[in-house]
């Protein structure tokens, strides 16, 4: 178990006119399962590459527990990786699959075979050692990955969108898998995901990232409940926060955070608005209403409230409501940085 | 209409190429298989069988035994020789530096360039008195002037010389097909072997290598298949001499079939190939057909 530190880490491609990465600074804790969530594009995978010493980095250090790793190859840097693919070997059997990392680090065969049955043993899969990768299914594949990945007990483990091939379903039930076998084997993980969902539901904490630099680390709720910027309080949610800008700020909200004016407890501090639905998205555990408000600083602004289906309130379409956010959960950001401010009303 | 058309369209498109193998390859086939078995001579009018008469003659003569014998080191030879350079080749072709793509078209050169002209460039590379080879041995001391080796006079130098000639003339296409498997590799998996553990031998010889295992089979039974029926280097080079030493089977069916008008005892020595041709094909259409389903 070790922790990982980048400082000042960047990466550009291409005689240096794409940045992939900049200047990235992060450390993880002991144990941590660490989510790099972003969009395509955003530099996650590489920052994730770098760190396993498969992508030399332009500038900048990476520290594995207390060691300074840029010069040394993978293999000297003891992690594991599950790439996106799997990337078993395909001529190998399970078990050939799972040995490899062992027969690299020359460990003798008995213990090699012990090590190998553990490994499978823990991901269920111990029936399906002699088969080859082509004759197992998206989700066998992915435990095998997983098994080749810790059978030699690395100090981190690093995971590159493995859920990204399975299908939705499996994808769910494969997802809590994973969180509660990095639970029981406790080494630090850093997982790579575009996937809110994911990220939200497996990370200890979340490092947004966009554009090749980090615009937020926090646990799951601050990230969501907290956003440092317009991008990551867009960037996560579904539908995103409400932000609407006036001439000297931007105000922002959740869609749940956004209630018909009678809903709200009498005596909340909290900004009324006039809202009309232009159309209901029924989705059987919420309503979303999308629409226009009408009226005071942010009038002929687009926003959307999301509500639990037992409410029985009906809003017709193209008739204005009374609707008001709480201050608690009204945000506000630069209007030109988009950063995040310390302002709490919109007086 | 269109059903009509559906109906012919294949067995037109075919055609030609039916037509074009029947003609070129399975009446000469035929033709070869009926000499054997007969007793036609270069101006001889008439036929008449006589079973397999020329093969047994053919078996008793010294020169054919030896041809066979040659068959096969020139073949095997080779073929290691290629084998072992197109990986070397590949490994080095694969990566990305500067001035790759010319360095590629180097290689491809020999196999693009016609081989009887190559080849004539190595006759006189090997030549007894111009060999460019003996001039810098002299020249670095290595030989006297008088005593340099001829390299296409002494048997077991000219068995050599040809094979190396013939490596360098198969050495580029097994090389392009080697090449073509390794970049087929997903990036990943040299990646993960590499994250794994594994440094530059066993990522190389446990993982890549057995990965295209199946398109070297096709390269090595492309590679004898090719070699096992061809003569122009041997023709050019030494025409099978001194004394019969590089005489392989296909020379010595063309010494004898055409140059020495025996048409049916050429026959019979070229019929000989038939059986191990036809294993080896059905090896080479087996692995490729794996190659596929992999």
């Amino acid at each position: 178990m070790a922790v990982v530190r980048t400082r000042g880490l960047t990466k550009l491609f291409g005689k240096g006119q794409v940045a992939a990465v900049v200047g990235v600074d992060l450390e993880s804790q002991e144990g941590e399962f660490l989510v790099l969530l972003g969009p395509s594009g955003s530099g996650k995978t590489t920052l994730l590459r770098m760190i396993a010493g498969l992508e030399e980095p332009t500038s900048g250090e990476i520290w594995i527990g207390g060691v300074l790793v840029n010069d040394l190859t993978p293999r000297q840097r003891r992690i594991a990786m599950v790439f996106q693919s799997y990337a078993l070997y395909p001529h190998l059997t399970v078990l050939g699959n799972i040995e490899f990392p062992l027969k690299a680090s020359r460990v003798g065969k008995e213990e090699r075979r012990r090590k190998a049955q553990w490994a499978a043993d823990l991901l269920g899969i111990g029936r399906l050692l002699g088969r080859k990768p082509r004759e197992l299914s998206g989700g066998e594949r992915q435990r095998v990955a997983l098994a080749r990945a810790i059978v030699r007990e690395p100090s981190v483990f690093l995971l590159d969108e493995p859920l990204s091939n399975l299908d939705a379903k499996l994808r769910a039930s494969a997802r809590e898998e994973l969180e509660q076998f990095q639970k029981k084997i406790g080494t630090t993980t850093i997982y790579v995901t575009h996937d809110q969902v994911e990220a939200m539901a497996m990370g200890d904490r979340v490092v947004v990232m966009n554009q090749g630099s980090v615009r937020q680390i926090g646990t799951p709720a601050d990230v969501y409940d907290e956003p440092a910027d317009t991008f990551v309080a867009t960037f996560l949610g579904s539908p995103p926060m409400n932000l609407l800008e006036t001439s000297r700020v931007i105000a922002g909200f959740r869609p749940e955070h956004f209630h018909p004016a009678g809903a709200l407890p009498g005596g909340e501090p909290a900004l009324r608005l006039v809202f009309r639905p232009s159309h209901e998205e029924y989705l059987g555990a919420e309503r979303i209403l999308y629409g226009v408000i009408e009226g005071g600083p942010f009038d002929g602004k687009k926003a959307v409230a999301r509500m639990s289906s037992t409410l029985s309130a009906r809003f017709a379409p193209d008739t204005a409501h009374d609707f008001a956010v709480a201050e608690k959960d009204l945000k506000f950001f630069d209007r030109d940085t988009g950063t995040r401010t310390m302002r709490t009303s919109l007086a | 209409m269109s059903g009509l058309r559906q109906r012919w369209l294949g067995p037109a498109m075919f055609l030609p190429a039916i037509l074009y193998v029947v003609a070129l390859v399975g009446v000469p086939f035929v033709l070869a298989f009926l000499y054997s078995v007969g007793d036609v001579k270069v101006g001889s009018v008439g036929y008449h069988f006589v079973g397999l008469k020329n093969f047994a003659s053919v078996l008793q003569n010294p020169t054919f035994l030896r041809s066979l014998r040659n068959s096969f080191v020139f073949t095997v030879s080779s073929q290691i020789l290629v084998l072992i350079g197109a990986n070397l080749l590949a490994l080095v072709l694969k990566e990305a530096f500067r001035g790759r793509r010319f360095l590629r078209f180097l290689i491809l050169l020999p196999w693009v360039a016609p081989v009887s002209i190559g080849s004539i460039g190595w006759k006189w590379i090997l030549d007894s008195l111009y060999s460019v080879i003996n001039w810098v041995l002299v020249l670095l001391h290595l030989v006297k002037p008088f005593s340099a080796p001829m390299w296409l006079g002494e048997p077991e130098l000219a068995m050599m010389s040809v094979i190396l000639v013939h490596t360098w003339h198969m050495l580029p296409f097994a090389t392009v097909i080697i090449l073509a498997g390794w970049t087929a590799i997903p990036r990943d998996i040299p990646e993960a072997a590499a994250v794994d553990g594994a440094g530059f031998f066993r990522r190389t010889f446990q993982i890549e290598i057995p990965m295209m295992l199946p398109i070297i089979n096709v390269a090595v039974l492309f590679g004898v298949i090719f070699t096992f029926t061809d003569m122009t280097v041997i023709y050019i080079l030494t025409r099978g001499g001194p004394y019969d030493t590089t005489q392989v089977l296909p020379s010595m069916a063309f010494f004898t079939g055409i140059l020495g008008g025996d048409l049916a005892e050429g026959a019979a020595i070229s019929i000989f190939l038939v059986p191990l041709l036809v294993a080896v094909a059905w090896l080479m259409l087996r692995s490729a057909h794996r190659a596929e389903v992999a």
